[in-house]
């Protein structure tokens, strides 16, 4: 049997999972993803990744980037890498994809924030 | 100039829930923001987790701030940004602004109300009594995920992390993803301050160590940090002389805790709660001081950035509801809301305006201590009007209870007890 601390949502459920005649119990889980991620977390642990890529734009020097899914944790470190190699020169919008496909996971990276948007005040006249 | 309605002190996730709601209920608003754009902290938060109970959706940081951003752009809610409010006085119809920014200079404005959403801030080296010379290598967490997220440097290639908050675990993980390496997690109380999850995606999965009831005593170096001195500590915080060690590092990063900000409040001299350290507010978020609301982490420091919206746009609404019933209204008849010192940390609001035509009260409680099996009940004259068992309950995450007052009748007692 195996204790994990669930990470689906801030609750942070502690869950006891086993496996049994081939088939996984859960304990613990207050939620359906909480038991999907206990028996992910025994086969094929994954998460997801933010970071920041560098770009050319003096007032933002970063932009800040996610995966769109989840990819297999070992693939964490090389996907750093990958990140770390880009430099943005044009601007994007948020949800733009920043590398597409990475590492054969079928996830892309898209970007968290607008990039090269400055933003416009509005006041009364 | 003729006043503005409703004036938001902050563009954070609070500040801008609480413009954009009262502007959506038809106030003339304006919502002031010192940094060139709205979003606050969210910025440097490039993290996941954010909106679970807001948009039911992970989000990250930057991606949270830009739905309210593109709510705030979509409906023309009135912001300045680079403005920076020198000073806040009262008059006859609200209050007067002044303000500074490099468009204008120094000018005036003036409000009939104000919500104060500006945040909060981290606790220091100096406020934890960390002395001694003034090596270059101390950050706090904050300050390291500005210089690693926005400015796009790596302040250290091997530190320790006092402090077991969060900001400080997300922190732990970042810099390691960058390429530092964390010595290890140093808490001085016997439980880590941080939620659970963060415990584990953050240190487990990259083996960072935490070492509980474990404090830095010095820290070595002249121009830059060599190294620190630990020691274990007992139950009353005290290094245990005999246990030091000394441990190699370039940086110290601290996650020791944070601080409503409420200079403010402060000049307008609204009473602040010691428990919170933001004003006390009755159930409409309204201080001590009539027509000032206060949201947010400038009211008390929230774990879930969806509870500091959600204070904004309750903020923001019973801004109006205060100004339309400023004719011919009763006199706040603030009720105090007891609780349980030893049980529990703070309870937010802490009055009850019993005058008020808003019976819905949310509460924002904080355990003082981790427990299993408690039961929170709420007492309104000696009557059980709330009743609830939670599994379990600890410091880190607050809990919320949204009740009804309207069943009981003249309130005159309140108090929230544990079991």
């Amino acid at each position: 049997m195996k204790k994990l601390t669930c990470i689906v949502c801030p609750k942070g459920c502690l869950l006891k999972v086993e496996k049994l005649d081939n088939e996984w119990i859960v304990e613990g889980a207050s939620c359906k993803k909480g038991k999907e991620f206990a028996i992910s977390e025994m086969t094929l642990a994954k998460r997801s990744l933010s970071s920041t890529v560098k770009t050319t734009f003096k007032n933002m020097p970063r932009l800040p980037v996610k995966t769109d899914g989840e990819i297999p944790r070992e693939l964490i470190s090389p996907l750093m890498e990958k990140i770390n190699g880009v430099i943005l020169d044009y601007p994007v919008n948020a949800g733009e994809i920043i590398l597409k496909n990475v590492l054969d996971t079928r996830i892309n990276i898209v970007a968290t924030t607008d990039l090269g948007k400055i933003f416009q005040e509005k006041t009364y006249a | 100039m003729s006043p503005y309605d409703v004036v938001v002190l902050g563009a954070g996730p609070a500040g801008m829930a609480a413009g954009l709601q009262a502007y959506r209920l038809g106030a003339k608003v304006l919502i002031i923001e010192r940094e060139d754009k709205p979003g606050g902290i969210l910025k440097q938060c490039i993290h996941d987790g954010f909106g679970l109970k807001k948009f039911n959706e992970k989000l990250t940081g930057p991606e949270y701030a830009g739905r309210y951003i593109k709510m705030i752009e979509e409906n023309e809610v009135p912001i300045i940004v680079s403005t920076f409010v020198t000073d806040v006085s009262k008059n006859e119809n609200g209050f007067k602004l002044s303000l500074v920014n490099s468009k204008k200079g120094l000018f005036e404005i003036y409000a009939k109300s104000l919500i104060l959403a500006n945040g909060c801030r981290e606790r220091t080296s100096k406020q934890i009594f960390i002395h001694g010379s003034r090596p270059a290598g101390v950050y706090t967490a904050g300050t390291a995920q500005y210089l690693v997220n926005i400015l796009g440097y790596l302040p250290c290639k091997k530190c320790v992390i006092l402090g077991s908050g969060d900001i400080g675990l997300i922190m732990a993980r970042r810099l390691t993803l960058e390429g530092a390496k964390i010595e290890g997690v140093y808490e001085a109380k016997s439980t880590p301050s941080g939620l659970s999850r963060n415990l584990s995606q953050c240190l487990d999965d990259y083996n960072i160590p935490i070492y509980l009831s474990h404090t830095i005593t010095k820290i070595i170096g002249t121009d830059r940090v060599e190294a620190v001195e630990i020691a274990k500590v007992d139950k009353k915080m005290k290094p245990i002389s005999g246990t030091e060690m000394i441990v190699e590092c370039d940086s110290v990063i601290l996650s020791v805790g944070l601080i409503p900000e409420n200079e403010i409040a402060e000049s307008l001299e609204i009473e602040l709660d010691i428990a919170t350290k933001g004003p006390f507010v009755d159930q409409n978020f309204m201080t001590l001081e009539d027509g000032v609301f206060s949201c947010g982490n400038a009211l008390h420091v929230n774990d879930l950035v969806d509870y500091v919206s959600e204070s904004g746009e309750y903020a923001g609404e019973n801004a109006l509801n205060y100004l339309e019933g400023l004719n011919g209204k009763k006199e706040r008849k603030l009720i105090p809301i007891n609780y349980e010192k030893d049980k529990f940390l703070y309870v937010v609001p802490q009055f009850i305006d019993i005058n008020s035509d808003n019976n819905k009260a949310v509460f924002y409680v904080r355990s003082r201590d981790i427990r299993n099996n408690a039961r929170i009940q709420i007492i309104g004259n000696s009557k059980l009007i709330y009743d609830k068992k939670y599994s379990f309950i600890k410091p880190p995450e607050m809990e919320r209870i949204e009740m009804d007052l309207c069943d009981i009748k003249d309130l005159d007692a309140i108090e929230v007890i544990m079991k």
